[in-house]
């Protein structure tokens, strides 16, 4: 499966060409537009960058589809078995972690299984780099549940991703998560 | 003349505040407090930059919060909206070529905005009421960690804007239908359906030599649309403050009513969609119509699709109603299809509408070529590039898969919402204020050209510069609204600080540049009662 660093160094690429392509767009029309030439815009032209819009608008989501693992995965977790699951609370800013420690084997599919007993707040698993491998909200009163696939061994960190007021800062559980071959 | 004389009276000593007429004077107003307010905001947003490089002990992690909620809110009504309703509370009319239906009403707003604004500003820099501005419930009613009188006043402060805001609301509509005095009756039910954009929309399937003309111009239409956002987000934000002060009315006559009454994903659902008016409604609809309206007046030339340009703005409307549930994407118990429907499709049709309108604007202002590089076009190309950049990177985060990476990270809040509202949104306002900047004085000259130069090239590189470092810290995992007190992201903290210092000598050599263009007897002035008695927009010549 391909590790959540991967899609962000691609969407750090296509981000940072796309900006530069703006920016010289830009100064190049800030240039011209104040030098003597033809001044006519073709319907033609506009009819093509609509049609461009609707392409672009609908194609980047087929292809995260087909490239992000986790979107088919997320989108299928009720119909498909997890190998583990973790059933964690959370309530007055502190997670409450099974007495077990997390032991993962790689390529298994875990299911991450959180529950809030007073507030809204996030779920998030970060290496140690403090890169994050995934989040999601945790809101009391519902069930709130995610499926992940690692494909290599790692320790990594739990720490709320959502705001729950200033006592809920620092709510971070070191290296509580070991994924081995 | 003099430093003293010009720091006095303005450059030339041109700008005469006596002149004004009442319309004149009330727009300034709104225009003056909507940058004061704005500066307060630069400054908040310095001391949570410097905050992000290493923790300023004067400032409390309490405080700390309370300054990362009130930021957002004074931003967004102190500042925009006080400027966006001055402006239009002077251009509806002004276009229409008739008086503004109550001028009287257009200073309650002025007086609600800038009085509801300090009220929720103050009450959360005294008490530290700090659930940010998203409310995520049982949050507002968390009085184990928040004062309730503190966040009783915060509640009322917003709710006292949007008092402000429905009459505003009121004031337009009213403006675009009733029929001044001794002019042929009005048809009202006609205006509204130009102004809605219906009859663009009807326009677009008839053939060519049957198209009907528009009754109202296309900025009045853009407003027009961008209004009923507005009103369903002031009712949404009322409803949802008599919510919270319930619970804190309760708890200051001591029952302790059950948060569960209400459901946080419900909730969620419901105060997202408010919100949403504003950030993918009025002010994609506001910014489009002001960018057309520029474009027009800059080159004297017709819009470029124009047809096209309205019907954009209607799909815009219904795209703002319908596009909330990207803000739910990582919330595990939202339905499915409303992440792929209204979270990912719906969302992707504000890179057309916004890109339409980019492609018109463009176009138009191509269509005059050669145009010199005045004010309001470096700063109206500032604006389009700011959306440019920000669109884009809010459509990769409204993707389910990279959603589960970026969300709430620094991402969201830089190269998204800090480069669409401090590039794209800002740079537009200050196009506009640089183009009515004469025509609201009577002729005053601006004091410096140097001064806007720095102004606006601190400002771009300031916006962007900010927006790229965040979002690099976004990458490598950095929350927002949370702390790193380690210096786990220090280098692109220290530039992101760099890029917000510029923010602040650009705002300051814009304020330094605005004084001394009118004067500080003519910046008192503006707030004196006029002395000519007319409904007048403009004074007789």
């Amino acid at each position: 499966m391909v590790d959540s660093n991967t899609v962000l160094q691609g969407q750090t690429l296509i981000y940072t060409l796309y900006v530069l392509a703006i920016l010289a767009l830009m100064g190049w029309f800030a240039y011209r537009v104040t030098t003597e030439g033809p001044s006519k815009v073709k319907p033609a032209f506009f009819y093509t960058f609509v049609g461009f819009l609707i392409l672009l608008g609908v194609t980047i989501h087929m292809v995260t589809l087909h490239t992000i693992p986790w979107k088919p995965i997320d989108l299928d977790r009720a119909n498909i078995t997890a190998d583990k699951i973790f059933d964690i609370s959370v309530q007055n800013h502190k997670f409450q972690l099974p007495t077990e420690k997390m032991l993962i084997k790689t390529n298994d599919k875990v299911l991450f299984n959180v529950k809030s007993g007073d507030l809204t707040y996030g779920f998030g698993l970060f290496r140690n780099d403090n890169t994050m491998v995934f989040q999601m909200q945790v809101l009391p009163g519902h069930n709130n549940d995610i499926l992940w696939q690692f494909d290599r061994p790692g320790v990594y960190s739990i720490r709320s991703t959502e705001y729950s007021g200033p006592a809920g800062v620092f709510m971070i559980e070191k290296d509580v998560v070991e994924v081995i071959d | 003349m003099s430093y003293i004389n010009t720091l006095m009276n303005g450059e030339q000593g041109l700008f005469r505040h006596t002149s004004l007429t009442p319309m004149q004077k009330i727009t300034l107003r709104f225009v003056v407090v909507g940058l004061l307010y704005y500066g307060l905001v630069v400054i908040e947003g310095m001391i949570m930059r410097m905050y992000a490089v290493a923790p300023i002990d004067a400032v409390t992690t309490d405080q700390y919060f309370a300054i990362l909620t009130a930021h957002p809110l004074v931003g967004i009504f102190g500042s925009t909206y006080s400027i966006v309703f001055g402006a239009f509370l002077f251009l509806v009319p002004f276009l229409m070529n008739k008086p503004l239906w109550s001028i009287k009403m257009a200073n309650w707003t002025f007086w609600c905005i800038a009085i509801g604004t300090f009220i929720f500003w103050a009450a959360g820099f005294i008490s530290h009421y700090a659930p940010l501005y998203t409310l995520y419930w049982p949050l507002p009613a968390d009085f184990t960690q928040f004062s309730v009188v503190g966040g009783t006043f915060f509640i009322l402060g917003i709710a006292i804007v949007m008092v402000g805001t429905v009459l505003f609301v009121v004031n337009i509509f009213k403006t675009i239908v009733y029929t001044p005095d001794g002019w042929e009756k009005q048809p009202a039910a006609a205006l509204i359906g130009s102004a809605i954009g219906y009859s663009g929309l009807k326009n677009l399937f008839r053939k060519k030599e049957d198209r009907k003309e528009h009754l109202v111009s296309l900025p009045v239409a853009a407003i027009a649309r961008g209004t009923v956002d507005v009103a369903l987000n002031a009712a949404i934000i009322l409803f949802t403050g008599v919510l919270i002060l319930v619970y804190m009315v309760g708890s200051l006559l001591g029952f302790d009513l059950k948060e569960t009454a209400v459901d946080a994903l419900l909730y969620k659902n419901w105060f997202w969609w408010g919100l949403d008016l504003i950030a993918d409604g009025l002010v994609l609809i506001f910014v489009a119509g002001t960018w057309y309206l520029l474009a027009t007046l800059i080159t004297g030339k017709k819009l470029f699709m124009e047809n096209w340009a309205r019907a954009a703005l209607l799909l815009e409307l219904v795209v703002s109603w319908t596009v909330w549930s990207h803000h739910l994407m990582s919330d595990q118990a939202q339905p499915g299809w409303l992440k792929v429907v209204s979270g990912e499709m719906v969302t992707a049709f504000e890179l057309i509408t916004q890109g339409l309108a980019f492609f018109i604007t463009l176009a138009t202002l191509w269509s005059a070529r050669p145009l010199k590089m005045s004010n309001p076009l470096k700063f109206l190309l500032g604006g389009l590039l700011g959306f440019a950049l920000a669109v884009p990177a809010g459509i990769m985060q409204a993707d389910l898969g990279l959603n589960r990476i970026l969300h709430n990270t620094q991402w969201i809040i830089g190269p998204h919402v800090h480069v669409a509202i401090l590039v794209g949104l800002s740079m537009t306002l200050y196009a506009a204020i640089y183009f009515l900047l004469p025509i609201l004085t009577n002729g005053a000259k601006l004091y410096s050209q140097k001064l806007t130069n720095l102004h606006f090239w601190c400002h771009l590189l300031g916006g962007i510069g900010m927006g790229a470092f965040m979002g690099m810290a976004g990458l490598h995992g950095m929350l927002r609204r949370s702390l790193y007190i380690n210096g786990e992201f220090m280098p692109y903290m220290i530039l992101a600080a760099i890029s917000g210092a510029l923010l602040f000598i650009a705002f300051v050599a814009f304020l330094y540049n605005i004084i001394m263009t009118v004067g500080i007897n003519g910046l008192l002035g503006i707030f004196k009662a006029p002395k000519l008695k007319t409904t007048d927009l403009l004074p007789k010549e």
